[in-house]
């Protein structure tokens, strides 16, 4: 298999601790002091120049974080944020108007060439004629420096900007849904959000509209010591249909990042969102120092009638994983899915899965969860699938399958099932497994190397995820795979 | 040529082998028979390379190669292939995925470009038709659901795709019913060549009815007992492995 082939090559260009993403871009940013208080609060909307509501809402986001206690029921351990050491503001200095590519920083140009960006962001960055259609949303740091095909998707009347744009140029549509999915006051990590929030993406799709492209968004963290808090919102009216990506690779440091993002998904009448991330942050070196913080909420809304959510994510990287894509079922036979790959290695810790809170009628669900352990990581899956009593004839189907490679590993399953409503029919399925010692002699038998074996394995393993995400990342998401899991053998 | 002199080995400790000899020249076809506990399977094990199987003394050479200086991929490479008694299940993963990863995996060993999508459908298409391996069961994921018959074509296969000078078929006839193992003998036969030994590794005799081999040895308590031509299997047939240790019964 080709593709094997060139991860194992891919994989012997690069040490263990040697993140192949792990370069500094030298770009001045403009960063508010250290530290978090209102002012600071003030400053980020000031300089955003946002309107009165919204730095209202941050104030209220942010008085009520003050009350909060971060949560540690999570089976993931790490030591204190000091949250008064960390810049909640910084943005790339370029970004005072690009207009166009060509206005666009070099520096920044040239770090997405480093990243080898396989979503062809690359060609649609630089303008090259023929490149696919693939819109793009890149966030450098905080802010939102560059959005492409704007003027087709307009033509359809997508709206897909950043958010701040969204603030400026669609004010009802951000106040009308802004928080009204994730609510300002829902956990620590959301609400420190909502007070901070720096950009992120918004989406719009009208009333019957299939959104006519992919649209991606490359997320990158980049200046020393800055959090990362991203609000994305996106909308999909009556009859609408948008699939939407995500994926991230960060540079290498010693310090522990900080990202707390917000994403929140509301599906109209019989609209579909498909919402697909590749997660590849820096994990930290071989003796687990370093790494990204990744406390996420993600959160859609099957608000209308016949809607559907779809979330699919490859888990691959970050220190720590906190991390729930949930949907909430509450229009009459809506539907929702999730789909994941979660891998850890090297001292990794993972602790995710979803919520399906089923609240209309026929409302279903499905939830096809695929976790890797090898190294000395712990991985979590945490699942909630609950029946409200009007839920009548709720279904979900659950699977739920953990491979662990190596003995030095955790794999955990918590299942939560709440049916109040009797008339739900709730299946959960749930394996663990190891690469055992048999198939991999198998493999090595047959003249595969251990690194191809392994690789052969795990993919497939996770070939009913694997085959929800777009066709043009499947190859790639493959080899992100086979090269986190580098080293877990031998 | 193979040549197995003095082998010692253990497993968990336990020695296996006990100073097993055997020569095993290019381009014939020699049977291992035995009685259960002699010996067999860990001399096919050994002779791949498996982990935990720890040879302890005596060495192992293939055409003056030092096999046991080999990991199993090497010896893949160099052109050792054990058929297995139970082939491994690998869910997920599409069976002809898997023979191309292997074909692939080979052929750069041996300093052969990979073969392209259409040159390597085509390969296996013509080497599967013999074996009545068709499309379909191509297609399943590695093993699995298999019926007996249907692993030990698929192991036949590979073989004949990774085109080896060493076969080890290990119990090739267990769970076969007489059909099926006609088919995997016809498979093994079409194989057998003046440059290819192989070392077919039975505990009953019905199985060298169809693939007649040049030389049959006995395997005791981890040594050959005894060494003979094709007439020695039938004759325990007749008198079963009492006097090899084992039952008084041949089946």
């Amino acid at each position: 298999m080709a593709a094997v082939q060139e991860t194992v090559e891919r994989v012997k260009e690069i040490d263990v601790d040697q993140y192949k993403y792990g370069f500094f871009t030298d770009i001045e940013s403009v960063k508010a002091p250290k530290g978090l208080n209102e002012d600071i609060v003030r400053f980020i909307s000031a300089k955003k120049h946002e309107p009165e509501w919204l730095l209202k809402w941050r104030l209220e986001a942010f008085r009520r974080w003050q009350t909060m206690q971060e949560p540690e029921w999570a089976n993931v351990h790490y030591p204190k944020i000091d949250f008064q050491d960390l810049y909640y503001y910084s943005a790339p200095k370029s970004t005072e108007g690009p207009k166009s590519l060509a206005e666009v920083d070099p520096e920044l140009l040239a770090t997405y060439a480093k990243l080898g960006i396989p979503l062809k962001e690359q060609e649609v960055l630089a303008g090259v004629k023929g490149a696919p259609r693939v819109a793009v949303d890149a966030v450098f740091d905080s802010v939102s420096v560059v959005t492409t095909f704007k003027e087709e998707l307009s033509k359809a009347g997508v709206i897909f900007c950043s958010i701040s744009e969204a603030v400026k140029n669609h004010p009802d549509l951000v106040q009308k849904y802004l928080g009204s999915v994730v609510p300002a006051t829902d956990n620590f990590y959301a609400t420190l959000n909502s007070a901070v929030f720096s950009d992120g993406s918004f989406v719009y799709v009208p009333e019957g509209v299939r959104c006519p492209m992919e649209l991606s968004t490359y997320f990158r963290i980049n200046a020393e010591q800055t959090g990362q808090f991203e609000r994305t919102l996106i909308i999909a009216d009556k009859g609408s249909y948008v699939s939407y990506l995500e994926g991230c690779t960060a540079p290498m440091r010693d310090e522990n990042q900080l990202h707390a993002a917000v994403v929140e998904l509301v599906a109209l009448e019989d609209a579909e969102i498909k919402y697909s991330t590749v997660q590849n942050w820096y994990p930290g070196d071989k003796n687990g120092k370093g790494g990204i913080y990744n406390f996420v909420t993600k959160r859609g809304d099957c608000r209308g009638d016949r809607s559907k959510i779809s979330w699919t994510q490859v888990e691959t990287g970050s220190a720590i994983t906190w991390k729930y894509p949930s949907c909430i079922l509450r229009g009459n036979g809506s539907r929702g899915e999730f789909y994941s790959i979660a891998i850890s290695n090297g001292y990794q810790q993972v602790d995710s899965g979803t919520k399906m809170i089923h609240l209309g009628k026929d409302t279903s669900s499905r939830i096809i969860s695929k976790g890797i352990a090898a190294g000395r990581s712990n991985n979590t899956y945490r699942g909630l699938v609950s029946a409200h009593r009007k839920a009548t004839n709720a279904r979900n189907f659950t699977v739920c399958d953990s491979l662990l490679i190596g003995d030095k590993c955790g794999a955990h399953t918590v299942p939560y099932i709440e049916a109040k409503n009797a008339s739900a029919t709730f299946e959960h399925e749930a394996t663990t497994s190891k690469i055992s010692d048999d198939q991999l002699f198998y493999c090595l038998s047959r003249g595969l190397s251990e690194e191809e074996a392994v690789a052969l394995i795990v993919n497939g393993f996770v070939r009913d995820v694997l085959q929800q995400l777009p066709m043009e990342f499947m190859a790639e998401t493959q080899k992100l795979i086979s090269i986190s899991l580098e080293g877990s053998v031998g | 040529m193979l040549e197995i002199k003095n082998l010692h080995a253990n497993v968990d400790g336990r020695e296996i082998l006990k100073g097993l000899d055997l020569t095993l020249p290019t381009g014939e076809v020699h049977a291992i028979m035995g009685p259960n506990g002699s010996g067999k399977s860990t001399l096919a094990y050994v002779l791949a390379g498996k982990e935990d199987y720890e040879v302890t003394e005596g060495s192992i050479t293939w055409n003056g190669k030092d096999l046991l200086d080999l990991d199993p991929s090497a010896r893949a490479a160099t052109g050792v292939f054990l058929a297995f008694q139970y082939p491994m299940e690998i869910p997920g993963v599409a069976t002809m995925t898997f023979l191309r990863s292997a074909v692939n995996a080979v052929r750069k060993a041996r300093g052969e470009d990979e073969l392209s999508t259409p040159d390597f459908m085509r390969l296996v298409k013509e080497k599967a038709k013999g074996l009545k391996i068709d499309a379909e069961m191509l297609r399943r994921p590695l093993n699995v659901g298999f019926s007996g018959g249907e692993k030990k074509r698929n192991e036949i296969l590979q073989m004949a795709l990774l085109e080896p000078s060493l076969c080890v078929l290990d119990e090739t006839d267990s769970g076969l019913d007489i059909d099926a193992l006609r088919i995997v003998a016809d498979g093994v036969n079409a194989l057998r060549s003046k440059e290819r030994s192989m070392l077919v590794i039975t505990h009953y005799q019905r199985l060298l009815d169809y693939i007649v081999p040049d030389k049959v040895h006995v395997l005791s308590k981890g040594r050959v007992a005894r060494s003979g031509g094709p007439e020695l299997a039938l004759e325990l047939e007749k008198t079963g492995y009492a006097e090899f240790g084992g039952e008084a019964t041949a089946a």
